[in-house]
């Protein structure tokens, strides 16, 4: 149950890029992908900027070969999880026990809440096939069945902290030898519900987030997906392109402090941290770089710094949010982020944390403003908290061949 | 691994570990669960602003652990396939209503799909692992997968495992029109013999404490649990079963009783019609969505059922059982659409 879980592929469609290579461009290049919304419809369009996939829902069909009358969440999963699977280059899958353990926090939510409209005024109308997709797994189910996969399958929706928990969820599948292969990551896209909500709670920023600065005030939405393609060691042995990145370290952990606000001491970020080191077998000076979950709203960003200072004090490994980048993609924020801590890994950089104008005060370190290239990247450690204080870490590790 | 305690909401009678007896008689197509005084297990401050999915599976949460005598498990994992829908339908409604104006945001708070669990963590002040899957007629499973596996991987030694779903009167309108609901007069209790399209709708709450070791007041071993999704044909039904039970060294002759999860659905409910006549032959067999009725987490009543029987050797009254045997083994085979299929195996400690 000890053998490592090795990474086979990544793949992922966010607000700056449609592909990993694209979205390495833009970390690399400084390009954030916040904007005006051109996508979503919304009351709050000329307000609050989102960082919106630049791709129109029919685009994104031709793109999967999916209806365009899909759920946008579904459209950006397939794109993603496809990538994944090509870039793992797994030639005998047909042959594997193959899983696929998506999240999302909305599911089908975009089409209902067009369904909604009409519903509202008549409960007779209203169009079916807008509300068919409405549950979280209909998603999955959509994207599984494109891609062949069917030998397990299930959905995590635990908000903010979702995908990580479907990534360590299909580790443990292999580990466990209940598949040989998992597609693991999330996908979620921009949607009114969540836009609103995240409205009224007031924690969403007018201008372009700033996470981690002193004057942070708040958050931008985003959408996206992202994948990774694990393999237990049986099957990497058998790739072309030996795998050398293993999931080495995880950890879910409940900060267990208010529905939607993280404790002041980020006791769940500090659990979810140590225990993904505990798991690792590695010590906090072994981590070289933190993918903070980082999303630019008071409150996270003070419990999630308490937390990183508590526990890597005095020796502080770089750190950034690239949610300055993607903005919060909420259910697919840990797949997106796990496939970004993979490239640091992959390429020996460490991708600023755009916009960090004035440090926090209370924090005694700093994140990195500027990209760094060439450096020395074995252990990435991933963060990712929600609502419902779901806390939870993941540990990628660069192993020899 | 065992169930070392249950705590169950549901249209039956079954809150308050008493003897399951008459079955609760409903007209209609929607069977509404029985709701218990919230007071002796929730602070009523909370009641006030919980929903009633959260109501019940706080509540249900709450009935288990008490009977397991353990005030904070090591991981707490709830399925839900619709999640909270009341708070959504809330949210949702009035979002469109004003135009997204004049919102509070307690309904959106409230309408992610980790609520239940969130909120049970923090009753009870628990940092430990805490997960919710949403995955349509595998939500309970994956749940149960995912806390068979803490405990295998020592990652845990007890887990609250749990499945909550409810029908609210915007779900319960939507479903009607998908047309998988019976329409014209219905009664749970008959709802085998109608041989017609649709099935009845049904709700519930339902917790078990898994633990990994032996205790005196456990109710069942649990054995096994295998999903598949999208068979292709009843062939291939047949030999997941099968191969299920050879796995676990089980031929059909040791499996004392079947739950199958028939729901009076003429298309659905002839894949159990034809395993009768195969792998399920000369069987005892015992349907129980008349009690519960049909959601996407139904089998999670179906494996409170299985341990209350094996727990006192028999099956409840309310099943008018003839047989007088001991039940030691039994099997749960349930579908959820002829999409999600999931066998479960459980023994008398």
């Amino acid at each position: 149950m000890n053998a490592p879980v090795f990474v086979a592929g990544t793949g992922i469609i966010s607000a700056i890029g449609n592909s990993v290579a694209e979205c390495l461009a833009a970390l690399e290049n400084e390009r954030a992908g916040m904007g005006q919304m051109q996508n979503l419809k919304s009351a709050h369009s000329q307000r609050l900027p989102v960082a919106e996939v630049k791709l129109n829902n029919e685009e994104l069909a031709q793109l999967t070969g999916l209806p365009k009358i899909k759920s946008r969440t579904a459209l950006l999963s397939l794109v993603a999880a496809k990538e994944a699977l090509a870039n793992a280059g797994i030639e005998n899958i047909k042959d594997l026990r193959t899983g696929f353990i998506s999240a999302t926090s909305v599911g089908g939510m975009d089409k209902t809440e067009n369904f909604f409209t009409e519903f509202l005024k008549d409960n007779s109308k209203g169009k079916l096939r807008d509300v068919v997709d409405h549950e979280c797994g209909s998603v999955t189910e959509l994207v599984a069945d494109a891609l062949g996969i069917k030998d397990y399958i299930t959905t995590i929706s635990t908000a903010c902290s979702s995908s990580a928990n479907a990534i360590f969820l299909g580790a443990r599948l292999i580990k466990n030898d209940i598949v040989d292969v998992v597609v693991a990551g999330g996908t979620d896209s921009l949607t009114r519900f969540t836009l609103n909500g995240f409205n009224t709670l007031m924690i969403v920023d007018e201008q372009f987030c700033q996470p981690f600065d002193e004057n942070r005030r708040g958050l931008n939405l985003g959408e996206g997906a992202g994948y990774v393609v694990l393999v237990s060691e049986k099957t990497a042995a058998t790739l072309k392109n030996k795998p050398n990145i293993v999931l080495s370290g995880y950890c879910n952990a409940n900060d267990a402090y208010h529905q939607t606000a993280s404790s002041p001491d980020g006791i769940g970020s500090y659990l979810a941290m140590s225990g993904a080191l505990k798991k690792a077998g590695l010590q906090p000076s072994d981590i070289d770089y933190i993918n903070l979950h980082g999303t630019g709203t008071q409150n996270n960003d003070i419990a999630e710094g308490t937390a990183i200072k508590r526990l890597f004090e005095p020796h502080y490994p770089k750190m950034s949010s690239t949610k300055t980048y993607t903005g919060h993609t909420l259910g697919a924020c840990g797949g997106i982020e796990a496939a970004f801590s993979i490239l640091a890994l992959q390429h020996g950089e460490i991708f600023p944390n755009l916009r960090l104008q004035t440090p926090m005060v209370e924090l005694p370190f700093v994140p990195e403003r500027k990209l760094e290239k060439n450096v020395e990247v074995k252990h990435v450690l991933s963060n990712s908290f929600g609502f419902g204080g779901n806390c939870s870490s993941l540990i990628f590790s660069k192993v020899e061949n | 691994m065992y169930i070392r305690a249950t705590g169950n909401i549901s249209p039956q009678k079954t809150f308050g570990h008493q003897p399951l007896v008459d079955a609760v008689a409903y007209t209609g197509n929607r069977l509404a669960c029985i709701e218990p005084d919230y007071k002796e297990f929730i602070d009523p401050k909370l009641i006030r602003r919980m929903s009633r999915i959260i109501r019940m599976g706080v509540a249900a949460a709450m009935e288990c652990l008490q009977e397991a005598d353990i005030k904070v498990p090591d991981a707490i994992v709830t399925g839900t396939a619709y999640g909270c829908l009341e708070d959504t339908n809330s949210f949702l409604s009035k979002m469109v209503e004003f135009n997204e104006e004049l919102l509070t945001p307690t309904a959106f708070i409230q309408s992610t799909h980790n609520t239940i669990g969130a909120q049970i963590g923090l009753m009870l002040q628990c940092n430990n692992y805490n997960n919710a899957f949403v995955h349509r007629g595998f939500s309970f499973e994956s749940a149960l997968l995912d806390g068979i596996l803490l405990l295998k991987e020592n990652d845990a030694s007890n887990v609250l495992v749990g499945a909550i779903d409810e029908i609210t009167n915007t779900s319960h309108t939507i479903i009607n029109r998908l047309g998988l609901y019976k329409q014209g007069e219905v009664s749970n209790l008959d709802v085998y013999k109608t041989k017609t399209k649709g099935t009845i709708a049904g709700e519930g709450a339902a917790f078990f404490l898994l633990a990994a070791e032996p205790s005196a007041t456990n109710y069942a071993k649990l054995d096994g649990l295998h999903t598949f999704y999208k068979p292709d044909n009843i062939a291939e039904v047949e030999k997941q079963i099968v191969s299920f039970l050879n796995r676990h060294s089980v031929s059909m002759n040791d499996i004392d009783l079947i739950f199958t999860g028939k729901n009076g659905d003429a298309v659905s409910d002839k894949i159990y019609d034809d395993l009768a006549e195969t792998v399920f032959e000369n069987k005892e067999t015992v349907n129980y969505k008349h009690l519960c009725g049909e959601y996407p987490t139904a089998a999670s009543f179906a494996m409170w059922l299985a341990a209350i029987s094996i727990k006192t050797g028999q099956l409840p009254a309310i099943f008018d059982s003839a047989s007088n045997k001991k039940i030691n083994k039994v099997l749960i085979y349930n579908h959820y659409l002829s999409i999600h299929h999931s066998l479960t195996l459980l023994s008398a400690c």
